[in-house]
């Protein structure tokens, strides 16, 4: 299951760099004082916001729940949450600060929450695998996108077993609890399910691609070995001056 | 204004001062360096760059991205200018520092002299001084000087010249080699100096023990120096292309930043101003956010002015020299020299030649005369079996001369003719003799005559001595001596000379020897053998020379010589009046026979004329000497064939009528006597002093007459003439230029020509010093221009193109991005690899190109001349080809955004994980990239070695090393802020539909080139393609010629002959005047005396008016 924002400018300069990845990579002095980049989400109320910059403070805040509607009753479906991040950004990357003791509160002691944030970072989830820097809805964000319409990763469904579809025909709904504007710049939010398989998922450009080139190339082949039966030959005999 | 300079100190000996220039010490050398590199643009670019860089507005890229490739740059430039240094002081050297004006010095022999310096004495009788003049104007033969007589009396001893005092007054410093005036004030007394009594910086000291001299001109005011021009900084043709190209590529770099400014103006006003999460707290208008991106992409897009460009092209082009430097087929093992590439910025231009300026002497021609046939009575003589010449003890031992039958002849004395033949040999020349070691040695005016006193000697009439009216000979081991009554002395004007000898039967004889047709003139009528000698070596490019003789009465002498007296002491046309009387004497010859003298060509300049002619290269023979030895050699080298038609330039009206008929009819030729004849520069002077604009009508007239021709020859032209030339051909033609020479007087030519080539492993060096290539043959030239001018300009023709291709390619993609990113100057790629791309993933395999790439083998390339063309048409390499590569690079550009944008539009990966990342797509463009580049140089090597496949294939396995290294986890552990792409080549290159995108983009890329390759190839290949498909066949007939031995000889063309003496009188005054009488003087220590370490000063005075 996937969230796709279209008009969403993740890629744009002022907006990429401001991020702080020390801090993100659990450095306590870059907790405390975060990079100049971040500004103007650097520090709130003469705190250091952690975790600071506009990335973050935009990050997207809807939740989507899925329910198969199955007579009139709803089964809510199961989504995983973890998983959803590479593991290099969550393990290597991403790093709560260290220091003594599991207690998120206290690490991110002296520090407060970005502007745009209903609550701090070390109450994104109430695991603590899942939690602070390491929480993957967060670190998926963090990975900005490479064009203006992009879609992310939200949550993963998995299959139970292989004779039946994942998702069986017949009525869902979505429930979305609406956080995220998008209407001042003319965004749209999206949410999209997708098989995945061994090549990923369903993308139709590069099969299309593929069959344009490779006829092209096929009557081009033909072409060119016409012309070569043709002159190939003619130049072999070359009379060249010398 | 006169201007007495220091009292001169007497100089023991000459100081060759060595001066060190020595640009850089230890110290200095990086700060030095430093400077002199930000000068250079290119450089001054980067350092701004770097600077706006540190601007947090505007800075897009991080700092290093810019500072290690400029830090490379400046690095290898500054090994490069090390080395330069390093190398050029070795040659740097020579420099007559200390002398100055007024100086009283001593030279001795076989030095050079260091200034123009006026005789005072010398060791010789009478003051006399040889000098051999061959680095001033290509003449080998000894010419002499003699001082004034009463400085030849008074100032002999050290302490006479250390208390001399007198006051020269002379002309103010010129280039003109043979004329000075001056006076010369001592003693109450005046006397005229003239030329005669000059020696100029350059000549060589020979046969004079020693000799004692006051500087007059020294350093840059000499006559030589004078002559020299100024060096200038010279530039390739492509060198100047290149700048406007990056000018041209600078201005588009602006006019896109400008647009995408503006886009980003507009994009903030509709998007970036409604975005919440954009908002950066920073109260800009969009018009001030436009102007910061401005900057923000003239950082980002600097890629495309290639910072590395001008240092990969010095170090091709230093590759390159090192190539001609190492080439064993351009080394002359009999000198051993090597070819040298002096100056390493000009190689490609080599591929590029119109014109080809060459002196003759010594650069044709090897300057040595052979007596190689001669015809007596009708009878030649002359054919291939060597001689053994041991039964003569005065032979010398490198004669070489093939006829048994002559030698046969000779010893039994059967033929009267055959013994007058080699007497008039022995007895008719004003060669001076110098008996060294029991070894006999001439010194003859002229290498002609030394060359057949040579041969006398060889076939036993050998000439010992001669006194002032007496000569005396051996003959055929028997001493005899002959009384000399008169000597009709050789000019240009009467083209024979002549002696009269009373033999020791009291018979009066006069032998002549002249050119052929001032001979049979004056025949006797009754003279049979005519008809056959002038045929004998009509069809051989040899020097004829016809030899004859007269008896003459007792009485008919006695009333000539009355004559002959009167008009030697006349004062006024003394010399009219002497040609008159010989003229008297001179008839009813009878003819003995001739004599052929070859002026040697040097190996293979026939074959070199006609292959680079042949490659549409045109060649101008520039040279001192008069018209006949030109037109000889013309006609030796192959310049001149029979069929052509010369014009002669003395007649310009003449030639001005008939450029019509020039363009009409192809195969004309002019042998051009450019401006020199007396007359002829005379009519210039004054017509340049009429109107500028005349003469420049004039000038343009010339070069186009000239360039019409097929082959031009100037004769008696002046060094600075010679450069003049050069420059007319530069200046109306636009042609590129090479002047080829040996001696000082090609040095101004040398200077002035795009290139100039110095033969080397002649005595002089000094056309070597001011050379851009320099080596031991002239033949060796055919190589240099169509091997390695050819390559070097097909090389780097082949990195420029690519070089811009590849910047645009890679640059470009940032614009295509910048429509989906807002404008906001947001790289495609990471920064890293932005770093690294130019100077690490893509520029070994273009350098390596540059360096060995090669279409056709040497072989080829000197079989088929033609190839070399496509360089003087500028086919390799010009606009049209420059916006090619950059449209290549843009699609290529295009190709590698927009596919990965497509794939990624609605892509998933393996995992379901984010597949669609902005670090992800980057890695994904950079990889395109790289592999695209890579294998698209793959495609333009048209000669693989196995460096080139390494070097390929090694960039791309470096890319993708250092990619890995870059996102481990390790290096992100360490630098967490430096490097942000932690783990995307993992992530990334793992999923395969990356690679299928990655696949596309190549074969997309590629395809389209193949084919188009593919197509040239089959409908319209180039020369060097069809010669390359055929080169085995070419092989096989190689072998086949090898195994076959040329059993055939090319026929040898005929030519009209001509006799050349020297361009001046001979020594038949000296003879006269009993001067040359070679009494040896005490030697030089005795003249010193005790005062050898005492130190005197000299109270002399010279004053430049």
């Amino acid at each position: 299951m996937y969230y796709g924002l279209s008009n969403f400018y993740q890629n744009h300069r002022r907006y990429v760099k401001s991020r702080d990845d020390s801090q993100l990579n659990g450095d306590n002095s870059s907790l405390l004082n975060p990079s100049k980049e971040c500004e103007p989400y650097r520090t709130n109320e003469d705190k250091p916001i952690a975790p600071c910059g506009a990335i973050a403070n935009s990050m997207f805040n809807d939740t989507l729940e899925l329910y198969r509607i199955d007579n009139d009753t709803r089964t809510p479906i199961t989504l995983i949450k973890k998983g959803i991040a590479w593991w290099t950004d969550k393990n290597v990357k991403f790093r709560n600060p260290t220091g003594d003791g599991n207690n998120l509160t206290a690490l991110f002691q002296g520090t407060t929450k970005p502007v745009n944030w209903p609550k701090p970072v070390y109450m994104l989830d109430s695991e603590l695998d899942n939690n602070g820097f390491i929480n993957e809805d967060f670190i998926v964000w963090m990975r900005t996108a490479a064009l203006p319409t992009f879609r992310k990763l939200y949550r993963l469904i998995e299959r139970k077993n292989n004779l039946q579809p994942t998702l069986q025909a017949g009525k869902y709904s979505l429930e979305i609890t609406y956080n995220y504007p998008v209407y001042s710049f003319d965004g749209r939010k999206r949410m999209i399910l997708s098989t995945i398989s061994w090549m990923g998922g369903k993308n139709p450009f590069l099969g299309i691609a593929y069959i344009t080139v490779g006829s092209i190339c096929f009557f081009l082949g033909v072409v060119l070995l016409i012309i070569h039966h043709k002159y190939g030959n003619r130049n072999t005999s070359a009379d060249i001056p010398n | 204004d006169q201007h007495f300079h220091e009292q001169p100190q007497f100089k023991r000996t000459i100081l060759l001062c060595f001066k060190k220039s020595k640009y850089y010490n230890p110290i200095t050398f990086l700060p030095l360096n430093l400077f002199e590199q930000f000068k250079r643009a290119a450089n001054f670019y980067f350092l701004v760059l770097l600077i706006l860089q540190a601007i947090p507005q505007i800075s897009t890229l991080s700092w290093y991205t810019t500072l290690v490739p400029l830090l490379l740059v400046l690095g290898i430039t500054a090994v490069k200018d090390l080395v330069d240094d390093i190398v050029s002081n070795m040659f740097k050297n020579t420099k007559w520092k200390d002398i100055k004006v007024g100086d009283i010095i001593r030279l001795k022999k076989n030095t050079f002299v260091p200034a123009d310096i006026l005789l005072l004495s010398s060791s010789e009788p009478n003051s006399l001084c040889y000098v051999e003049t061959a680095e001033l104007d290509g003449e080998t033969n000894l010419k002499f000087k003699m001082a004034l007589e009463v400085t030849d009396k008074y100032l002999q001893e050290e302490s006479a010249m250390a208390d001399f005092n007198g006051l020269i007054e002379c002309e103010e410093p010129n280039n003109r080699l043979d004329k000075f005036t001056g006076t010369l004030f001592w003693r109450n007394m005046s006397y005229a100096l003239d030329a005669d009594k000059i020696l100029l910086r350059g000549c060589k000291v020979r046969n004079t023990d020693f000799c004692h001299g006051v500087v007059i001109f020294a350093g840059a005011d000499t006559k030589i120096m004078k002559n020299s021009g100024k060096t200038k900084f010279k530039r390739t043709k492509i060198d100047s292309l290149m700048n406007y190209m990056v000018y041209t590529i600078f201005l588009v770099l602006i006019l896109l930043s400008a647009g995408l400014a503006i886009g980003h103006t507009y994009w903030e006003q509709q998007i970036g101003n409604s975005s919440w999460y954009l908002y950066d707290a920073e109260d800009y208008s969009p018009p001030y956010r436009g102007f910061l991106n401005f900057w923000g992409y003239i950082i980002v897009l600097n890629t495309m002015v290639p910072i590395s460009l001008y240092v990969s092209v010095e170090v091709i082009r230093l590759g390159q020299s090192y190539f001609i430097n190492w080439d064993l087929q351009m080394y002359y093992s009999e000198k051993d020299t090597a070819a040298k590439a002096r100056t390493t910025t000009l190689n490609e231009q080599l591929g590029q030649i119109h014109y080809i300026f060459s002196d003759k002497t010594g650069t044709l021609t090897q300057n040595i005369m052979t007596f190689k046939k001669c015809c007596i009575n009708g009878q030649r003589y002359g054919k291939s079996v060597p001689l053994d010449f041991s039964w003569n003890m005065y032979a010398d031992g490198k004669f070489l001369f093939y006829d048994h039958y002559l030698i046969e002849q000779i010893k039994s004395r059967k033929d009267p003719e055959i013994q007058k033949f080699f007497l008039l040999l022995a007895i008719c020349h004003t060669v001076m003799v110098d008996v060294s070691d029991g070894q006999i040695n001439y010194q003859a005016a002229s290498p002609d005559e030394g060359a057949l006193v040579t041969a006398a000697r060889n076939f036993g009439y050998v000439f010992l001595s001669r006194t002032q009216n007496t000569i005396t000979i051996s003959e055929m081991g028997i001493e005899k001596t002959y009384d000399v009554l008169a000597i009709l002395d050789f000019n240009s004007d009467r083209k024979r000379m002549s002696v009269i000898v009373r033999e020791s039967n009291g018979n009066i004889r006069l032998y002549c020897k002249g050119a052929d047709t001032v001979i049979y003139e004056r025949l006797h009528p009754r003279n049979v053998k005519r008809e056959a000698t002038e045929e004998v070596f009509a069809n051989e490019t040899l020097r004829t020379l016809c030899l004859c003789y007269r008896d003459i009465s007792d009485d008919e002498f006695e009333a000539w010589n009355k004559k002959f007296m009167e008009a030697s002491v006349a004062t006024t046309n003394r010399d009219e009046a002497l040609d008159k009387v010989y003229e008297e004497i001179e008839k009813n010859l009878i003819l003995l026979g001739a004599t052929a003298i070859e002026d040697k060509l040097q190996d293979g300049v026939p074959e070199t004329i006609s292959k680079l002619s042949k490659a549409d290269i045109k060649i101008w023979v520039l040279t001192g000497d008069k018209k006949e030895t030109a037109e000889n050699i013309g006609f030796s080298c192959e310049l001149l064939t029979d069929e052509t038609t010369i014009c002669y330039g003395e007649d310009i009206r003449q030639v001005k009528s008939t450029k019509n008929f020039c363009v009409g009819v192809k195969n004309v030729q002019f042998l051009k006597l450019s401006q020199q004849t007396a007359e002829e520069k005379q009519k210039q002077t004054e017509k340049r002093r009429k109107a500028e604009a005349y003469k420049e009508q004039q000038q343009k007239n010339f070069v186009d007459l000239a360039c019409e021709c097929k082959a031009v020859i100037c004769c008696r032209v002046t060094p600075k003439q010679k450069a003049m030339v050069v420059e007319l051909v530069k200046k109306y033609k636009k042609a590129i230029t090479l002047a080829i020479g040996d001696g000082a007087n090609d040095v101004n030519m040398i200077k002035t020509a795009h290139i100039g080539v110095g033969i080397s492993g002649q005595e002089g060096m000094q056309a070597v010093m001011s050379s851009d290539y320099s080596f031991g043959q002239f033949r060796y030239l055919q190589r240099l221009l169509l091997v390695h001018g050819r390559w070097s300009y097909i090389r780097m023709c082949k990195f420029l193109r690519y070089f811009f291709y590849k910047n645009f390619a890679f640059t470009l993609v940032h614009i295509w991005y910048s429509f989906f990113n807002g404008f906001s100057a947001q790289t495609a790629y990471e920064d890293w690899f932005i770093t690294l791309y130019n100077v690490l993933y893509s520029s070994l395999p273009v350098l390596l190109v540059g360096l060995f790439d090669q279409d056709v083998s040497d072989k080829l390339s000197l079989r088929f001349p033609r190839l070399y063309v496509l360089g003087q048409k500028d086919l390799l390499f010009n606009y049209r080809k420059f916006f090619l590569s950059l449209l290549h690079g843009a699609i290529t550009s295009l190709i590698i955004f927009f596919i990965p944008y497509g794939a990624y539009l609605q892509t998933m990966g393996q995992d379901g994980e984010a597949p669609s990342d902005y670090q992800s797509f980057a890695v994904t463009a950079a990889s395109s990239l790289v592999f695209v580049v890579n294998l698209q140089i793959g495609l333009d090597t048209s000669y693989w070695t196995f460096v080139n496949a390494f070097s390929v294939f090694g960039s791309i396995a470096i890319y993708f090393g250092i990619t890995f290294d870059f996102h481990s986890a390790g290096i992100h552990v360490l630098f967490p802020s430096a490097f942000q792409f932690t783990g995307t080549a993992p992530n990334a290159l793992r999923q395969p539909y990356l690679w299928l995108t990655m696949v596309l983009t190549i074969a997309v890329c590629l395809l389209p080139v193949v084919a188009q390759r593919f197509l040239s190839m089959t409908i319209w290949p180039s020369e060097s393609d069809r010669i390359q498909k055929n080169r085995k066949k070419y092989m096989a007939e190689e072998e086949q010629w090898k195994r076959r031995q040329s059993a055939f000889r090319r026929g040898l063309s005929s030519r009209r002959s001509a006799y050349a003496f020297s361009h001046q009188r001979g020594y038949a005054d000296l003879i006269a005047s009993g001067r040359s009488i070679r009494k040896k003087r005490a030697p030089l220590d005795a003249v010193l005396g005790n005062a050898v370490t005492e130190v005197r000063e000299a109270h002399t005075a010279v004053a430049n008016r």
